[in-house]
């Protein structure tokens, strides 16, 4: 699996965010993502999702234009974007269960267990409204593990987080990229990925 | 492929009726958004007679018009709901980025949508022909036409809501766009009840109406996967 972008501009209203943007992602790699606010992270990371469109460029998934190949690259794309569609009156294990259906759900993991990485395995009947942020987010998390997906694409997923679970997320993001996973990410924590292909992009330099 | 690794390949039945369900489970959650439309539809045919007297005949001759717009009305009114939260809290954008076709899975948004706005107000319609005197003809005829249209009128309603559900005051655009696509509708579906009253054969109205819906059926999920992806991006 191989996803890359060619030659990106991405604008936001009337702005240049970034132009001539290049680079790949192969199986095992990590892409961190940095830049101040508002330089066009979350915008990036929309696009290469196929939500947004750029103004120049392509976003490639093996090859081929992700609009092109939307059914292949949907099923190996796992996105958790800042608005993370945890619905407040459905259960945790409830939302999960749309997000399996909805894509490919993982063969070995249930929405129980799903939970139980995320350490919210006593949430799952908590209706999500009673839930806190940092739990919604978990329950948001825990969808990458509800479905099989290669690229996961994480849009701060530290945000809301305590420092165990930052920890365990991070172990997390290093067993996906070891099993030769791929991950792009935004963020401005310093990530321990040991041993992984760690590529570093920096936004509005 | 052979059949074990194709066990958990995504089955779009299974999206489909998940969808389905997820939507019919959040509205009965929320009951006040099932309740509303309904309360007005009833609430603006009720004041009819009070505003314009109980003169059977008068009450009967305008029956038709006013059961029907009050049913589009309060159909307007439920549109908002269809993809508003969802857009809101970013559970639109997981529907977006499913690897099932799109439009199917907004038919099943649709479908959903109906079931909880259009279902309930065809079955108070016999109580509301009741009140302004109609025929049991008519409220046959009534009850047949809010069937086949109000289905289409969601459809229709899910174009206009995909389109403005970006903007923050998409309240008035939305009317603007979707009224004039109802009109239809309501032509056939006032003078198919109208007709019956009288003992006339309503078969040509209904299939329209019926034409109408298959119309709406096979173009109406494209458009509004179309809008959506335009208006998340």
């Amino acid at each position: 699996m191989r996803l890359e972008v060619r030659d990106l501009a991405v604008e936001r209203g009337d702005r240049l965010l970034f132009s001539g943007l290049d680079f790949a992602l192969d199986d095992g790699e990590v892409l961190q993502i940095e830049g101040h606010n508002g330089s066009g992270k979350t915008t990036l990371l929309r696009v290469l999702c196929g939500l947004g469109v750029p103004s120049e460029g392509e976003v490639l998934w093996n090859g081929r234009p992700i609009n092109r190949v939307r059914g292949d690259y949907f099923v190996d794309l796992n996105y958790v974007g800042h608005a993370h569609g945890v619905k407040g009156e459905l259960t945790a294990l409830e939302n999960l269960g749309v997000d399996r259906a909805l894509g490919r759900a993982h063969p070995n993991m249930d929405g129980e267990t799903a939970l139980d990485e995320l350490a919210m395995g006593n949430y799952e009947d908590a209706f999500g409204r009673t839930l806190s942020a940092g739990q919604r987010r978990r329950v948001a998390l825990a969808r990458l593990f509800a479905k099989q997906a290669r690229l996961w694409v994480l849009d701060e997923p530290f945000t809301a987080l305590d420092r165990k679970t930052r920890a365990d997320l991070e172990a997390l993001i290093h067993r996906h990229v070891s099993g030769g996973g791929m991950v792009i990410v935004t963020t401005h924590h310093e990530m321990a990925l040991h041993e992984c292909v760690v590529k570093n992009l920096t936004l509005g330099l | 492929m052979n059949s074990t690794v194709a066990a958990n390949e995504p089955r779009l039945a299974q999206a489909f009726v998940t969808l389905l369900r997820r939507d019919l489970l959040l509205a009965f959650r929320r009951p006040a958004e099932i309740a509303n439309p309904l309360l007005f539809f009833v609430i603006v045919v009720t004041l009819f007679p009070l505003g314009i007297g109980p003169e059977p005949n008068t009450l009967q001759t305008i029956a038709p018009g006013v059961i029907w717009v009050a049913a589009l009305l309060a159909s307007m009114l439920s549109l908002d709901g269809m993809f508003r939260t969802d857009f809101d809290d970013g559970a639109l954008e997981q529907i977006l980025l499913s690897p099932h076709p799109l439009s199917v899975l907004v038919l099943a948004k649709v479908i959903a949508h109906w079931m909880i706005s259009g279902l309930p107000l065809i079955l108070l319609s016999p109580l509301l022909g009741l009140f302004m005197n109609l025929p049991a003809e008519s409220i046959v005829a009534l009850v047949l036409t809010l069937l086949l249209g109000t289905p289409v009128l969601s459809l229709i309603g899910s174009i206009g809501t995909a389109l403005t559900v970006g903007l923050r005051k998409g309240g008035v655009l939305l009317s603007l766009l979707v009224l004039p696509l109802y009109i239809p509708v309501l032509i056939f579906a006032a003078s198919a009840v109208e007709v019956a009253g009288v003992g006339f054969s309503i078969a040509a109205q209904l299939s329209f109406l019926g034409a109408l819906l298959a119309l709406a059926l096979t173009l109406a999920p494209v458009a509004t996967a179309a809008s959506l992806r335009i208006s998340v991006s």
